[in-house]
């Protein structure tokens, strides 16, 4: 049965979407997945939770983000009218809370007081440290050493946050790693501690857990492009790393069938050499971290470094759910490169007046692509998935903007 | 099952049985830090006490591996070690006459990508055994465990401390052996192990008619000599590793690597005693 016949309800029981998902994990760890699993099919209908979780977005993080439409940047494009979602106007600057608020409210009724998480461009790190400190529960981040150098800010924030910063000095020592040390030290203290995942991948039930808490995004837009224009956007386009804010972008829509769902992957410095992250675009079936879905790696299974210069998106991996939707050809995905996505973020700087994330900026960058391509009185959605100060830093060091020194 | 051949390790265990004796199983990594070295190091163990060896294949990404296993693979990576070259060194290692059996050690991606059918076929002419998958648990393994079967090539299954109620299960679809994770954690040297040890091996041992044999952290004689009244099979693996990474100097050189060979091997004898 294809896709348009039928109702969209993924993950099946065994937590696959379609071939992709499972739970590949060691034995140690699958009864702390069960009892995760059971415990969010308990709170996911309670009431009570999920008002805490929603007030917790509204009053601690600023939710519902607006729906803005970005009018200047419309008419330099001269085609699909353009809004953006703005998750940057999120407390700590990006999506990554609304899923951090709602895992550290599972962990704290599940009586574990301590967390950890995994980070990249440690977005995801100061949205767990930050709600540890809101709701007092010990917090660990394993971040690559790599990643700790490229996002000093962040490491610092975090740990005023009263965060413990790991460094994570194995393999590559960025994203992939950090995932692959706090895998590891869940399985030696999974009796007492929680695991934040950030992105929708790892084994079930985590990619279904962090879409539900960031489909939040989706549901805002739906509602407030009626509001706004009356009708469904035409095109929704959103940066995929691990995919998390796409996700909880597109979950909403996937019914829609008239709405056309656009992930950007990094292509790093191109898809014709060896330093990107597309994995969809270039690659295939393979187990990682936890579950089956698109991987970078050689013919033996190796996985291969990725390049972005977004740290966010600089992955070899990506959530079995995308996997699904780029098989079945519900979503569609799209390479930007470093330098586009570079392009894009001063556009938008000019423009606007927004300086996206460099992650955010490969949506950008993707919908300046699209916009032209499409009728005026077509809609075009950009997820702005986060603030882009913490890339001041790495923006600098590559356009050279130090003019007046 | 239809193969009329025993399999290797099912005759080796049963034979332990009968003369009251536990095997010991070191675990190596293929290729650490030469294919050279593995195959002397595959024979002199043999002749050194070891009763059975795991065949470490490495891998980019070895999550339930601490950091000395984790080096190892990066270091055997360094040299391009693929699958293919653990199912030939153990083919090389039987034309010199090696005896024992041998279990292959690998994540599932690179089963995977090999393809099972393929992996299991060329293993049966590399009499390998048997396989632990470490991520690829009861939930994931039955596919792979019906070609398996087909092959008579045993897919070994880890229970853990936290496994409780699911130790039954996992026994019931057990094949070779059952392999007890001794704690929490990655593989690595420590000081302790899960407190009920004994219980939880006891546990096992009344869930399955296979033999049992307890990893994870087993680094001495003297663990060794703890474990083998509960077990039919200790692993040996980051202690014997960390000999490895500690002898590199010798290993690396093609004049000096039988000397590091021996060390090791002295090592595998010690553990015996």
């Amino acid at each position: 049965m294809s896709i348009q016949e039928q109702v969209y309800r993924y993950p099946d029981a065994n937590g696959r979407y379609g071939q992709f998902g499972g739970k590949y994990v060691p034995e140690t760890l699958m009864n702390a997945l069960i009892e995760l699993e059971q415990a969010y099919e308990t709170y996911r209908n309670d009431e009570q939770f999920q008002a805490e979780y929603k007030q917790l977005l509204q009053s601690y993080s600023g939710r519902p983000t607006s729906l803005y439409y970005a009018e200047r940047m419309t008419k330099e494009l001269c085609g699909a009218k353009i809004y953006l979602k703005r998750e940057d106007l999120n407390h700590t600057g990006a999506h990554k809370i609304n899923n951090t608020i709602g895992q550290a409210l599972l962990a704290k009724r599940m009586g574990k007081k301590k967390v950890i998480a995994e980070t990249g461009a440690g977005q995801h790190g100061v949205a767990t440290a930050t709600v540890c400190a809101l709701l007092g529960l010990e917090c660990k981040v394993f971040m690559g050493e790599e990643d700790m150098r490229r996002q000093r800010l962040n490491v610092f924030r975090m740990e005023l946050l009263g965060a413990e910063v790991v460094p994570v000095i194995s393999g590559t020592r960025t994203l992939k790693d950090a995932g692959n040390e706090a895998l590891r030290y869940w399985v030696s203290n999974v009796t007492d501690t929680f695991y934040i995942l950030g992105s929708v991948v790892g084994p079930h039930p985590y990619p279904m857990i962090v879409r539900d808490f960031q489909r939040i995004i989706g549901d805002e837009t739906k509602r407030q492009i009626q509001e706004l224009e009356g009708r469904l956007p035409d095109v929704c386009v959103a940066a995929v790393g691990g995919g998390s804010n796409a996700m909880g972008m597109f979950y909403p829509f996937i019914n829609d069938l008239s709405v056309n769902l656009v992930g950007v992957e990094a292509a790093g410095r191109g898809v014709d050499t060896k330093e990107h992250a597309a994995t969809m675009t270039l690659g295939t079936p393979g187990v990682f971290q936890g579950s089956l879905s698109y991987l970078l790696q050689d013919e033996f299974g190796q996985v291969q470094p990725a390049h972005s210069i977004s740290a966010g998106l600089d992955y070899p991996g990506v959530g079995p759910e995308h996997a699904h939707l780029h098989a079945s050809g519900r979503a569609t995905y799209a390479p930007i490169t470093d330098n586009e996505a570079l392009d894009a973020l001063q556009f938008m700087c000019r423009t606007e007046g927004i300086i996206p994330a460099l992650e955010s900026s490969h949506a950008v960058a993707q919908a300046i692509k699209l916009a032209p391509t499409m009728r005026q009185d077509e809609l075009l959605v950009i997820c702005l998935s986060g603030r882009g100060d913490k890339d001041v830093g790495t923006i600098m060091e590559v356009l050279g903007g130090n003019k007046h020194e | 099952m239809n193969n009329t051949v025993m399999n290797r390790m099912d005759a080796a265990f049963e034979k332990l049985k009968s003369e009251g004796k536990t095997a010991l199983i070191p675990f190596i990594t293929v290729g650490d830090p030469h294919i050279d070295v593995t195959l002397e190091l595959l024979l002199g163990m043999e002749q050194s006490g070891a009763d059975m060896i795991e065949l470490g294949v490495p891998y980019s990404d070895p999550l339930a591996d601490g950091p000395v296993i984790e080096r190892a693979s990066a270091r055997a990576l360094q040299n391009d070690i693929t699958l293919r070259d653990s199912l030939q060194v153990a083919k090389k290692a039987r034309e010199r006459g090696a005896n024992i059996p041998y279990v292959l050690f690998t994540y599932y991606n690179p089963v995977f990508q090999y393809g099972a059918e393929k992996l299991f076929k060329e293993m049966v002419d590399s009499e390998i055994s048997g396989i632990i998958i470490p991520d690829l648990p009861l939930e994931e393994s039955t596919p792979i465990r019906e070609i398996a079967d087909r092959y008579s090539i045993h897919l070994v299954p880890l229970v853990a401390p936290t496994s409780k109620e699911r130790v039954q299960q996992i026994a019931q679809h057990g094949r070779g052996f059952i392999y007890c994770v001794s704690s929490l954690g990655v593989t690595g040297v420590r000081s302790s192990f899960a407190a009920n040890i004994e219980q939880f091996l006891q546990e096992v041992r009344t869930a399955t008619n296979l033999p049992i044999a307890i990893g994870f952290g087993i680094s001495n004689a003297e663990h060794v000599r703890r474990f083998s009244s509960h077990c039919d099979g200790v692993v040996v693996g980051s202690a014997i590793v960390r000999q490895i990474e500690e002898a590199l100097p010798l290993l690396q050189s093609p004049q000096t690597a039988q000397d590091g060979v021996l060390q090791i091997c002295k090592f595998v004898r010690e553990l015996k005693s």
